[in-house]
């Protein structure tokens, strides 16, 4: 499971990169947010997938499912939510002031 | 007392702010007379202020023979510069005289720090002042494009070398068991001489003490500094400043010498700066730039002295010694000698200059009758230069044949290779020595004279203006004839302060100057000077036609102005390079970068590693999950609508959740399921809002560049997610998590573990997480809410 979990990570990030290099905006967007993805995969496929009960007491389980990366994805997502949000609304203001999105017609002055 | 000169400028604007200047350097040339008797027997003065003593780096002021010579020509010369300095720039009103006393002031203090520390660390602070004092000299007229040129070349080339210079100190401070003090390192020698960083340092500190005294190749400053006020060249370019090389290469000499580098680095730069500042000072036109590429040639000759008088160290004090120890005995003396000649002919320069508007010998001649004593002292000067028997010149000029006649039969070194070379070079450079001295004297004052090629109408100098040329000329006569009064005062102290452990106990130097030493080489080859040089003279017409004469400038200019420019485009295509302005370029770079390195460093440790010992089973059901989504990842780049592609994104967010849902993280599902339908509004908001952009084209162009970078870049994500959780189980340290388990309920009391977390056991990421949110909510009001208005480009 563990290997499987990578290599989804792995084409999570090579497309999330390529669509960074790419010319338009949203695409950009959208590469941030497979990367954000990717990155959270990672993290509770690092932690181990061993079979266990959701990490609630209750349950009266043998063995817990390992609750600290699950905080700190739980943290990550809603922090990555608010940076998407924003970078979203920026490109949505950087479309209606320049009418574009291609990122090189964006480009400053060739000598600054 | 710099600092009080503006007050002074200000307060009394009827007198001439040099006359209060004037009182300081003459103080202290008196006050330094005291101390002659003092380096007259070998008694030295010392005096330590702690400056960083942590570092070992203090002011302690030094004075030993060599520093008092050098004190005395700064102070004594100076004195004689001011003087000449108040009648020179009369003209009170239009001159910022102020900025001028400060930084002649700041300057002769720097120079004085140079030659009084003991301390290397306190020489390089004043050795780096004297750059800067002459820097702001050079460009006293600041308005004038060449003087601000001539400047920053001047900066540019004495900075250069002296951070070269800094460094060798520091490896002489590495070597020399950590201290800075030079006696202490000259102390050391024996043990410096052993050092692998003997060399370097010796070539780092030649590069300083060669680009500050003008010498080949860097000798291109000197001449541009001519655009300086006269009284500066006088006082800087041919006195002082230029001079701090010499002194840190005497300096230094019981540290280096006896190393055959030092005798060739020396010896071949100064012989090749004396040739080649002689030939150009032949085809020069303008007074002062003769003057500078003949004080180039002469620095040129001190240096060569003192590279063959290093050879001294090789033996003991005996009669084959005596022969080298000439060359350091001239070296002085013709230290002394220059400063005096050549700082009384810019001086008659500046008053050829002042009384007929111009300096250029073209427009020049006949006034020999008009202005006499003008022309006595130029006499002297310039035969003294040329090296003609009564003067002073002519007996350093017999010196030098001496040092450089015995140093054909050293045997040290490979001398035996090259021997001839050197009496050869020496030779044809006075040969041309005695060339443009002819030139510039009969040019000057013989012939015709042109009064309407004139500016203004000639005339004798005021005699405020003749008195330190005066004095200077006079001292040239004095030395000329009565040599033996520097004898024991001054030239063998400093001997002894450069070779220091050559002596025995009580010994001293033989020193004894005199003209006649009967029919020798050294004779015969001054005779074949004067009757060589009448010659070339004479013929000067047919000599001028030839190329090389015809060209003003030295040839080394183009080559440093090239580079100059070179550095500068060189820079700017380097920036415009990398710089492009493009977002995605700087990622890449960003990317390539991580790529390399993290890949370079697996590699290198051999840190890839797979495991695949330790891994669950997989369920049909997460197979079918995963399946999609890598299918809904890899369709994202080939998808032609914006529509389909934000569906594809929110197909994706939902597969995580479920993936979440899979893998026993209820929370984690619950938030991703919901985040992502935000988002999925937020992008369709977004598009929607958008009309003019709907019907374009989605699809970007397929590019190879980019996907080998973002496969890289997956690779090495994977690669190194493989390995720590291979190393994770080699290792198999235990988790923290099994507290959380035990004691969320007793500590927290709570049932969920992950909430009991966020809230509890780490609330303060929480705390921030939401101070996130609150940023990037109150981000998106104001950008969507207030508009820039008057057409700022966002």
């Amino acid at each position: 499971m563990e290997i499987l979990m990578i290599l989804t990570v792995g084409i999570l990030t090579t497309v999330g990169t390529y669509l960074i290099l790419t010319k338009s905006l949203l695409r950009v967007v959208f590469g941030v947010m497979l990367l954000s993805h990717g990155a959270h995969l990672l993290l509770l496929t690092l932690s181990g997938l061993k079979e266990g009960a959701p990490p609630l007491l209750g349950e009266d389980a043998a063995s817990y499912q390992d609750p600290l990366p699950q905080a700190l994805i739980l943290t990550a997502i809603v922090i990555s939510f608010g940076v998407t949000a924003f970078l979203l609304v920026l490109a949505y203001r950087t479309y209606k002031e320049h009418k574009t999105d291609d990122l090189d017609q964006l480009r400053g002055n060739a000598d600054e | 007392m710099a600092i009080f000169v503006p007050f002074f400028y200000k307060w009394f604007r009827h007198i001439h702010t040099g006359w209060f200047v004037l009182v300081l350097p003459l103080l202290l040339f008196i006050y330094l007379l005291q101390f002659l008797p003092v380096g007259g027997s070998m008694e030295t003065l010392e005096l330590t202020v702690p400056w960083v003593p942590s570092l070992g780096i203090n002011f302690t002021i030094y004075l030993d023979g060599l520093s008092l010579l050098f004190a005395l020509l700064i102070t004594g010369i100076g004195t004689l510069v001011v003087l000449y300095s108040i009648y020179y720039i009369a003209n009170k009103k239009d001159e910022p005289l102020n900025n001028f006393y400060v930084y002649l002031l700041m300057f002769m203090g720097a120079m004085l720090g140079v030659v009084l520390s003991d301390n290397l660390i306190v020489i390089y602070v004043f050795w780096e002042l004297t750059s800067l004092a002459s820097s702001l000299l050079i460009a006293y007229w600041f308005h004038k494009e060449k003087s601000r040129y001539g400047a920053q070349k001047s900066m540019l080339i004495t900075v250069t070398g002296g951070f070269a210079m800094l460094a060798g100190f520091s490896l002489l401070y590495v070597m020399a068991d950590q201290t800075f003090s030079i006696r202490a390192i000259i102390d050391q020698a024996d043990i410096i001489a052993q050092s692998p960083l003997f060399i370097p340092a010796m070539l780092l500190i030649l590069l300083g003490a060669f680009t500050k005294s003008a010498q080949f190749p860097f000798h291109i400053w000197l001449p541009d500094a001519m655009e300086a006020p006269t009284p500066v060249s006088a006082y800087l370019h041919s006195a002082t400043m230029v001079k701090a090389g010499i002194y840190l290469a005497a300096r230094l000499t019981p540290v280096f010498a006896g190393a055959p580098e030092w005798f060739w680095l020396l010896t071949g730069f100064g012989l090749m700066t004396l040739i080649w500042g002689s030939i150009s000072a032949v085809r020069q036109t303008d007074l002062k730039a003769i003057l500078a590429f003949s004080t180039i040639s002469q620095l040129g000759l001190i240096m060569s002295l003192l590279g063959i008088g290093s050879a001294a160290v090789h033996y003991d004090y005996a009669e084959v010694e005596m022969l080298y120890t000439t060359a350091i005995l001239a070296a002085v003396f013709h230290l002394i000698n220059h400063a005096t000649f050549k700082g009384s002919l810019f001086m008659v320069v500046g008053i050829v200059d002042h009384e007929t508007g111009t300096r250029d010998i073209r427009r020049l001649g006949g006034l020999m009758t008009i202005m006499p004593i003008t022309f006595t002292i130029s006499l002297i000067g310039v035969a003294s230069m040329a090296g003609l028997p009564p003067f002073n010149g002519f007996l350093s000029k017999e010196m030098f044949f001496t040092g450089v006649v015995n140093a054909t039969t050293l045997d040290i070194f490979n001398v035996q290779t090259f021997w001839y070379l050197l009496p050869v070079i020496a030779w044809v450079a006075s040969v041309f020595t005695f060339v443009y001295c002819m030139i510039m004297f009969f040019r000057t004052f013989t012939g015709t004279y042109k009064p309407e090629k004139l500016e203004k109408k000639a005339h004798e100098a005021p005699m405020g203006m003749l008195i330190s040329p005066i004095i200077l000329a006079s001292l040239v006569v004095i030395f000329g004839l009565f040599p033996n009064l520097l004898a024991y005062t001054i030239i063998e102290p400093t001997m002894q302060s450069i070779l220091p452990n050559v002596l025995e106990e009580g010994e001293r130097f033989y020193v004894n100057i005199y003209h006649w030493h009967g029919l020798n080489t050294e004779l015969f080859m001054t005779a074949g000077v004067i009757l060589f040089g009448m010659l070339v003279f004479l013929n000067l017409k047919r000599w001028q036609e030839a190329k090389f004469f015809l060209k003003e400038r030295d040839p080394l200019n183009a080559v440093y102005d090239r580079g100059l420019d070179g550095l500068v485009t060189g820079s700017q295509r380097v920036t415009n390079l990398q710089m492009t302005g493009l977002l995605r370029d700087y990622f890449v770079f960003m990317m390539v970068f991580l790529v390399a390195m993290l890949g370079w460093t697996m590699i290198r440790y051999n840190a890839v590693v797979f495991d695949f010992v330790n891994v669950s089973e997989i369920s049909p059901y997460l197979w079918i999950i995963t399946f999609v989504l890598i299918a809904a990842t890899i369709s994202i780049p080939f998808i032609q609508h914006r529509i389909t592609a934000i569906i594809a994104i929110g197909v994706i967010g939902f597969l995580l959740a479920l993936l979440f849902v899979v893998f026993r993280a209820p929370d984690l599902a619950l938030t991703q399921l919901l985040v992502e339908t935000v988002l999925v509004v937020l992008l369709l908001l977004a598009f929607y809002h958008l009309p003019e952009l709907r019907k374009a084209k989605f699809t970007a162009k397929f590019s190879l560049p980019n996907l080998i970078v973002s496969i890289g870049v997956g690779l090495v994500v994977t690669l190194t997610a493989f390995s720590a959780h291979a190393m994770n189980h080699e290792f198999g340290f235990d988790r923290i998590s099994s507290y959380f388990v035990e004691n969320s309920v007793p500590l927290a009391g709570g049932y969920n573990m992950v909430n009991v977390i966020l809230v509890d056991f780490r609330g303060l990421d929480t705390l921030l997480e939401v101070l996130v949110l609150a940023i990037a909510a109150l981000g998106v009001v104001t950008l969507i809410k207030h508009k820039m208005k008057g057409g700022e480009d966002v």
